[in-house]
């Protein structure tokens, strides 16, 4: 049933630009683009129980790698694509060594802290970065010699890839290695106890989790054909945690919902509502207060009970 | 008064039957026969830089309204879209705006790394697009054909005051501290470049981040045995940081000079006796007597209550321009060609003096050296000096200018920083 249930989900998005103007599947894209982000820190939030408050970091490395590269350098997009996942992974493994030194707010702060980090660096290297200019001028490659111009045919291959993505990251989290992940998270002295190397586990969560940041940043930097150091700020890594936290923490459907949100109220509901800000910081208290473990669990329990009343 | 995407036709109907009157056959046919020109406004009204971005909504509103929503005897339907700063929205709101409601034309957006955001996408949907957004590569190595300015690039109002200084009031010795985003490296650059190519030393440059909370750091940096400060500040950090030099008693024992949008006339409303005195440079005052320039003044300040600066009169003048434009084609602006080539052909009596463009979309124009005074009992910034026809290349030669690297923090290499 359930199967059935989302594979109509995707064929519905997938014929989204068949039914709708150039506007609404640049909307798609970008909701695609920040769940597959969502996804990638839930991973670290929701199933390691590791907040971290600089996620953003590893989106921002692989999308100014990717723009750099293919700017400056001229390297060929697919040398770009491979140089910009390598180099963000071996640094998310680097960063991983630093960050997990500590757990809670520790981890917050230093992952806060690395972040800013990279955000300065963005903003004062610019002989690389063009600084608070950013790097224009990135052309989205051909694949197979089909264009990726058209808003429509970069949807559906974010699509394709947010796919992957998806099945890939939910793969990570129902493998037995999520399970002893969501170990270390509920019982970390138990699992050492039990044998098993709780560090090992949060740090190649923690590799994994910057790889699918790493993509989501070439989606974006593709998308945008530009790259400024804003992508890196404070506000975008909160923005990112709110999502994970509002859809549901730990949950696959979570990540998903809370970046369709918060994407939704920023450019689409801006338009209507002047104080939008307000609506969205409206919109999180209630969602705390309603459904404090997020809209998909709440969502869940609200199903279950309502058929519990039926029988 | 707020107007988010509130259409603005009202009256329209029982007006263009007036106005039909009056005006020639043709016109009336076309204004009664064709939709209305769809006019999109990129602005910012929230975050660090919203009270600039209200003034722009606030300018074009009300010339909009003086003209009864009509330019060229074609209604104007104006849409608003809030960028909040951010140019990953930015773009989304451009695409909002051209592809949901098939603007004609665009004004704005602010800041530069918006406009540079959405460059290749103006590219891609040829909008025509009038912009304050100051980015020197904009009109400068990456020149984009769908967009003019009227306002003025970072640096070109810089140049005039640097020269100003070494010459007129014979400074030797000066310090430049701006905010640390291209707008302020690059208005610095300009103004040290001139400076120093009349005999003029920079000593110390310095970068405050744009939000920095508190500028006691940079004030307690300052040296000491200059003639003056260079401010290139935006928002209201100038006004602050100008405040925070006299609570440190500083005011009285160095000189400040300013850039376009250092005491900019939003901020100057807030400002004691302290500022009376201090410098700026811009392409624009509100205290610029011309009869034009007066009536608008005056009219602005009667509905909001303070005098138009930076952003309020450069929205205007982008509405000037786009309305003479659109008369040139009599109000066809479905070719954009045309009207993109009218836009860049305008040459008029603006309420900033006279504007022409350049071959990359830049004003030519008057560029104003202003001290602040008291006048019926407020603070203006009175024009003390006009440097007549100031292009964006200054005196330098075209060709040089931009085979150079962009202004920056590091271009041109300062030369007499002392540590």
């Amino acid at each position: 049933m359930n199967k059935v249930l989302m594979l109509l989900f995707v064929a519905g998005l997938a014929i989204i630009p068949l039914v709708s103007g150039d506007f609404y599947i640049n909307l798609a894209t970008q909701i695609l683009i920040a769940a597959v982000f969502a996804l990638s820190l839930n991973l670290l939030v929701g199933y390691g129980g590791l907040t971290s408050l600089g996620h953003v970091a590893f989106l921002g490395l692989s999308a100014y790698i990717c723009a750099w590269t293919s700017t400056k350098l001229g390297v060929a997009p697919l040398v770009a694509i491979g140089l910009s996942l390598v180099i963000t992974t071996i640094m998310s493994a680097l960063f991983g060594l630093i960050a997990l030194r500590a757990t809670g707010l520790g981890f917050l702060m230093i992952t806060l802290a690395i972040s800013q980090v990279l955000w300065g660096l963005a903003y004062r290297w610019a002989s690389v970065t063009n600084g608070d200019n950013g790097i224009s001028g990135l052309t989205r490659p051909s694949l197979f010699g089909l264009s990726l111009d058209s808003a429509s045919s970069f949807y559906w291959l974010t699509l394709i890839i947010s796919i992957f993505a998806f099945i890939l990251m939910a793969a990570f989290a129902m493998s037995a290695f999520g399970s002893s992940l969501q170990g270390t998270r509920d019982q970390a002295r138990r699992m050492r106890a039990l044998g098993y190397n709780v560090w090992l586990i949060r740090w190649i969560t923690f590799i994994y989790s910057g790889f699918w940041a790493a993509v989501a940043g070439l989606l974006y930097v593709y998308y945008n054909k530009y790259i400024h150091p804003s992508a890196l700020s404070v506000t975008a890594s909160a923005e990112a945690l709110l999502a994970v936290i509002a859809g549901g923490a730990g949950t696959l459907g979570g990540p998903i919902v809370g970046a369709a949100l918060l994407v939704f109220l920023k450019n689409y509901a801006s338009s209507f509502v002047e104080r939008w800000n307000m609506l969205l910081g409206f919109i999180f208290v209630l969602i705390v207060l309603l459904m404090p473990d997020g809209i998909v669990p709440g969502v869940q329990r609200l199903i279950r009970r309502m058929r519990g009343a039926q029988s | 008064m707020t107007i988010s995407r509130r259409h603005l036709i009202q009256g329209a109907a029982g007006f263009a039957s007036m106005a039909g009157l009056s005006a020639g056959v043709s016109t009336r046919a076309l204004a009664q026969s064709a939709e209305p020109m769809r006019l999109g406004l990129l602005t910012v009204k929230t975050g660090p830089l919203a009270s600039g971005g209200i003034d722009m909504e606030r300018a074009l509103t009300m010339f909009l309204k003086e003209r009864n929503n009509e330019l060229a005897g074609r209604k104007v339907e104006l849409i608003v879209a809030d960028t909040a700063g951010v140019p990953a929205t930015a773009r989304t709101k451009t695409q909002e705006l051209v592809e949901k409601n098939k603007v004609h034309a665009l004004v704005g957006p602010l800041a530069a790394f918006e406009a540079l955001a959405i460059d290749d996408y103006l590219r891609e949907v040829k909008i025509p697009t009038l912009s304050v957004a100051a980015a020197e590569d904009m009109t400068q190595r990456k020149p984009n054909p769908w967009f003019v300015r009227g306002t003025s690039s970072s640096a070109q109002c810089a140049h005039p005051m640097g020269e100003y200084c070494a010459k007129e009031l014979g400074y030797k010795r000066m310090i430049t501290i701006g905010d640390d985003i291209a707008f302020g490296q690059e208005m610095s650059a300009g103004f040290q470049r001139t400076f120093e190519d009349n005999g003029g030393k920079i000593v110390q440059k310095l970068f405050p981040p744009l939000t920095a909370p508190d500028y006691g750091t940079y004030v307690a940096q300052l040296k000491n045995d200059v003639d003056a400060i260079f401010l290139a500040f935006a928002g209201s950090n100038g006004f602050r940081f100008v405040r925070q030099l006299n609570e440190y008693g500083l005011l009285s024992k160095v000189k400040v000079v300013g850039g376009m949008t250092a005491l900019d006339e939003a901020v100057l409303r807030n400002m004691g006796d302290e500022a009376l005195g201090i410098i700026t440079t811009c392409w624009y005052s509100a205290d610029l007597n011309t009869p034009m320039n007066t009536k608008f003044a005056t009219a602005f300040r009667d509905q909001f209550k303070y005098d138009p600066g930076f952003y309020a009169a450069g929205t205007y003048v982008e509405g000037q321009v786009l309305e003479a434009a659109m008369t040139a084609t009599k109000g066809n602006v479905e070719d954009k060609e045309a009207l993109m080539k009218a836009l860049r052909a305008v040459k008029m009596e603006t309420v900033r003096g006279p504007v022409r463009f350049d071959e990359f979309g830049n004003v030519v124009g008057d560029i104003y050296i202003r001290k602040v005074a008291r006048k019926d009992g407020r603070l203006v910034n009175q024009v003390i000096k006009t440097y007549k026809d100031v292009s964006q290349f200054w005196t330098y030669d075209q060709k040089a200018f931009l085979a150079a690297p962009v202004y920056s923090r590091e271009s041109p290499a300062a030369k007499f920083l002392e540590n």
